[in-house]
């Protein structure tokens, strides 16, 4: 065990003391253990960061540490112990009493979290006052004081609204302030900001941090993103498959890491492609203008032009008209406005006018690997539909082709028989590019195809994008939130907000100043591994 | 205009829509039921010309559509008609308004039907929700397996069941008068009420379950658990609010079989209510009663899910509080 809570900078007595704590869940018809015997240590006043990838148990864990287990899951055996409470000798009832009053929640999703049917303060203060901490009026004082510390906008009444009349952001907010109405000793924050656009996770940071400062509250920080973890915890525990890697300080842990595994963790940012600029243009769409059901216009006069054999990043935040632009180049979504053109000749603007070999020509690749592939059918299936629909390929050649393709994304034909469900969510996003591969098309669309996986997983993607690029000269539009995706692949980056391309060009043109204001705000957003970061911005920003 | 109304009213304009269209089927397909009511009513002795007078009396010799925008103007001035029955050419006339058959038959339906609704609708509530709270355990499955029990037996069947155990208590006949008092209608329609009530139950309780149950995944209810709320408090503050679209509709659904479905149970207890008459109609060809009451049983069932709809609207709080 690496843990060794006497050598950090103690501030207060031990709050909560995890010992060995082994977590079963069930799934497939049988028990897999999701925590093996992990060790957890938090001190009154202290912010500790759980990392690790999908299915390293740290959700599991963080819950565990109020004694709650979900649906499913069982705490097979360990102490846990909360201020000299036993929660593992505690009943659901008695545990109930210590929920939403000494120990608070924030979960991922705040959009899902709050029930949709009440008004935000009374969900605020519901708890305070259904475990007796404070009368519903002077709950209610103190929940618009929380709001006004958060930075919430119109404090004195944002209370008064229901969740879907709020944004993410101001939701996220909210569940803090909820968290904080009954001032809790410890408050498990379950990868709070992971939901959120990037611009929008600053201004969520900055208030959870200052709160938690304020109240000298203990938390447990849970997320996959090193760098926002730096921000936030005053020591850093990292976990993988249920296991202890290593714990530590944070600038110790970041600066040197002793485990291979952390060290693996830090340095999938690193990856990086050398620009090389183009003039020779295989897409471009000019001034174009579209929207939903003709009433709110998403695009206005966007032009992007995609070089062969390179990469366009798209970047945005939600709702910045992204994936309409790729709807709009697949035909998907005929623009009202504006035109497309292929090598130099126009592209009919719906998909129903585009004959076989354009349709060929331009393949797309998901997000969710999981719901794009028809969970009935194998890999050879999958792969093997463009195959026949395109080049009228069947039986052994067809079979023979897929062979081939799978060795391109670096599977092998033992994967051929397998159905979508059988495989993990790297090995099911391949798949995918594999149907793209599989009508040798000239561009391919991606779009965040690698939001959805872990950073390892997603390294490995990546690597295998921009191989296929050169060794088959493909062109990719690559549509993404995450900046340091874009600084890995791409040659060139548009940059998208509110329907609008704010600038486009080469790598090293877009991310070196002067930078228009919206390409400033963007940029700066992204976390760094400096723990200093999230202070400098704040000053820099005030 | 507020958004709710707005869209309540778009559901009200496509019920009426809905309504004429059922209007066009039901004049079409009685139309093609065999047999002439003249044939039927004269006999197959009668001679072709009475049969052509009496026809021509009904005006049953006019063409089909010109008869059905007679029918439909006046449906839409409040006259269903005249009863095909009774008239002179079949000897003297004492043929009787539609309505004046139909309204002591439909008040008889209504009156069953509600008195029903009124002890399964919130006896079904109670046992769903209690289920949910109680999910897998003996009690939760016991409710489950004995009102699935019941809904699988015929109608009849149960009806006649329940005759056996409890004719000592209630009456088995439930021919009630308009001069009855309330209490004596009451007892009279109770081993009725009880069969139906058997019947449309586990429906409606086991969808108040499952779809309670279907919400105890979503993650505002992990949060509400986590704030410490009890399980009851769960399900009824947390759950039980985003629920009522779907439970609402299989109401409707069960409260609209109560009305057009029960002819086997007024059969079995030989009650005077509307689905013996609309069978007797049917049968006697009397082509304007048979109309009529088909039209009714439409309306009800537009009308219940048109209700059901405006549930689901005003408990959501998107449509109700827009941004």
């Amino acid at each position: 065990m690496t843990t060794d809570t006497d050598n950090r900078g103690a501030k207060g007595d031990i709050l909560l003391e995890m010992k060995d704590v082994e977590i079963d869940g069930f799934s497939d018809e049988r028990w897999h253990k999701i925590v093996k015997g992990v060790d957890l240590t938090l001190r009154r006043g202290e912010v500790m960061g759980l990392i690790g990838e999908s299915g390293a148990g740290k959700s599991t864990l963080g819950k565990a540490a109020m004694g709650y287990a979900q649906p499913g899951c069982m705490i097979k055996s360990g102490t846990i112990m909360f201020d000299g409470i036993d929660l593992m000798a505690l009943s659901e009832t008695e545990k109930r009493k210590l929920w939403g009053s000494r120990i608070a929640y924030v979960a991922q999703s705040a959009a899902a979290s709050f029930n949709p049917a009440h008004r935000l303060i009374d969900q605020t203060v519901e708890a305070t006052i259904d475990h007796g901490i404070n009368g519903e009026t002077e709950a209610k004082t103190d929940a618009v004081e929380l709001y006004g510390s958060l930075q919430l906008p119109d404090p004195e009444n944002i209370g008064t609204r229901y969740p879907h009349q709020v944004s993410g952001g101001q939701l996220q907010r909210i569940m803090t302030a909820m968290a904080m109405s009954p001032r809790p000793d410890l408050i498990i924050f379950d990868e709070p900001t992971t939901a959120l656009d990037v611009t929008t996770q600053v201004e969520v940071l900055v208030a959870m941090r200052d709160i938690v400062e304020k109240f000298n509250t203990a938390a447990i920080y849970i997320t996959h993103d090193l760098a926002v973890v730096a921000q936030m915890a005053d020591f850093i525990k990292v976990l993988r498959y249920g296991d202890e890697v290593e714990e530590g300080e944070t600038r110790q842990m970041l600066s040197e890491p002793k485990e291979d595994y952390t060290k693996t963790l830090w340095s999938v940012r690193a990856l990086h492609k050398d620009e090389s600029p183009s003039e020779d243009i295989a897409l471009s769409i000019k001034n174009v203008d579209a929207a939903y059901g003709n009433t709110v216009k998403v695009l206005h006069d966007v032009s992007i032009n995609i070089p062969r054999g390179r990469t366009v990043s798209v970047v945005g935040e939600s709702g910045s008209g992204k994936s309409t632009t790729a709807r709009v180049i697949t035909g998907l979504l005929p623009p009202m406005k504006g035109s497309i053109e292929f090598n130099g000749q126009p592209l009919p603007a719906a998909l129903k006018d585009r004959n076989k070999d354009q349709l060929r020509r331009i393949q797309m690749i998901y997000q969710m690997a999981d719901t794009a592939m028809n969970p009935k059918q194998t890999v050879a299936e999958i792969i093997g539909r463009p195959l026949e629909f395109y080049h009228d390929l069947r039986g052994r050649k067809r079979d023979g082709r897929v062979a081939q393709l799978l060795e391109m994304i670096e599977l092998d034909d033992s994967f051929m028989d397998r159905l979508p469900g059988e495989l993990s969510g790297g090995q099911k996003q391949r798949i995918c590019i594999a149907r793209a591969l599989a009508a040798d098309p000239e561009v391919i669309i991606c779009d965040e195809v690698t939001s959805a996986l872990d950073q390892i997983v997603q390294e490995g993607i990546l690597k295998l994008l921009l191989r296929l690029q050169k060794e088959l000269n493909i062109t990719y539009l690559f549509i993404t939130h995450d900046i340091a995706v874009v600084t890995a692949i791409s040659d060139e980056i548009v940059v998208m907000f509110q329907g609008q391309v704010v600038e486009q060009g080469l790598k090293s043109q877009i991310l070196s100043p002067p930078f228009p204001d919206y390409t400033q705000l963007l940029l700066s957003s992204v976390p760094e591994m400096d723990p200093d970061w999230l202070d400098k911005l704040v000053d820099e920003r005030s | 205009m507020h958004p709710v109304l707005y869209t309540v009213l778009q559901r009200l304009g496509l019920g009426l829509l809905t309504l004429f269209i059922v209007s066009i089927i039901i004049f079409s397909s009685i139309a093609l039921l065999p047999g002439d009511f003249g044939q039927q009513v004269l006999g197959q002795a009668a001679l072709p010309e009475t049969v052509e007078a009496f026809r021509r009396e009904l005006g049953l010799d006019k063409p089909a559509w010109l008869r059905y925008i007679d029918w439909i103007a006046a449906v839409l001035q409040g006259d269903l008609g005249t009863s095909f029955s009774g008239r002179a050419s079949s000897g003297a006339d004492a043929s009787r308004s539609v309505w004046e058959l139909v309204a002591p038959r439909l008040s008889n339906t209504l009156f069953l039907a509600g008195f029903t609704a009124l002890i399964a609708v919130p006896l079904s509530l109670f046992l769903g929700i209690t289920a949910a709270l109680k999910r897998n355990s003996i009690y939760d499955r016991s409710v489950n397996a004995v009102t699935l029990t019941t809904i699988s037996f015929p109608e009849f069947f149960l009806a006649y069941l329940l005759i056996v155990v409890l004719a000592g208590i209630f009456p088995t006949l439930s021919n009630v008068t308009p001069d009855m008092s309330l209490g004596d209608r009451i007892l009279k329609i109770a081993l009725p009420a009880l069969t139906m009530t058997l019947v449309i139950v586990a429906h409606m309780m086991r969808m108040t379950r499952a779809a309670l149950i279907n919400l105890l995944a979503s993650p505002y209810i992990e949060m509400a658990q986590l704030k410490g709320a009890s399980r009851a408090k769960v399900i009824i503050k947390h759950a039980l609010p985003n629920a009522w679209a779907p439970i609402a509709t299989v109401i409707a659904f069960n409260l609209a079989y109560l009305v057009v479905g029960v002819v086997v149970v007024e059969v079995v207890f030989v009650y005077p209510g509307i689905g013996q008459l609309m069978v007797d109609s049917v049968s006697s060809r009397d082509i304007p009663v048979a109309q009529a009451c088909a039209l009714i049983f439409a309306a009800t069932y537009i009308l219940l899910n048109l209700m059901a709809d405006v549930i689901g609207i005003v408990t959501n709080p998107r449509l109700l509080h827009p941004r």
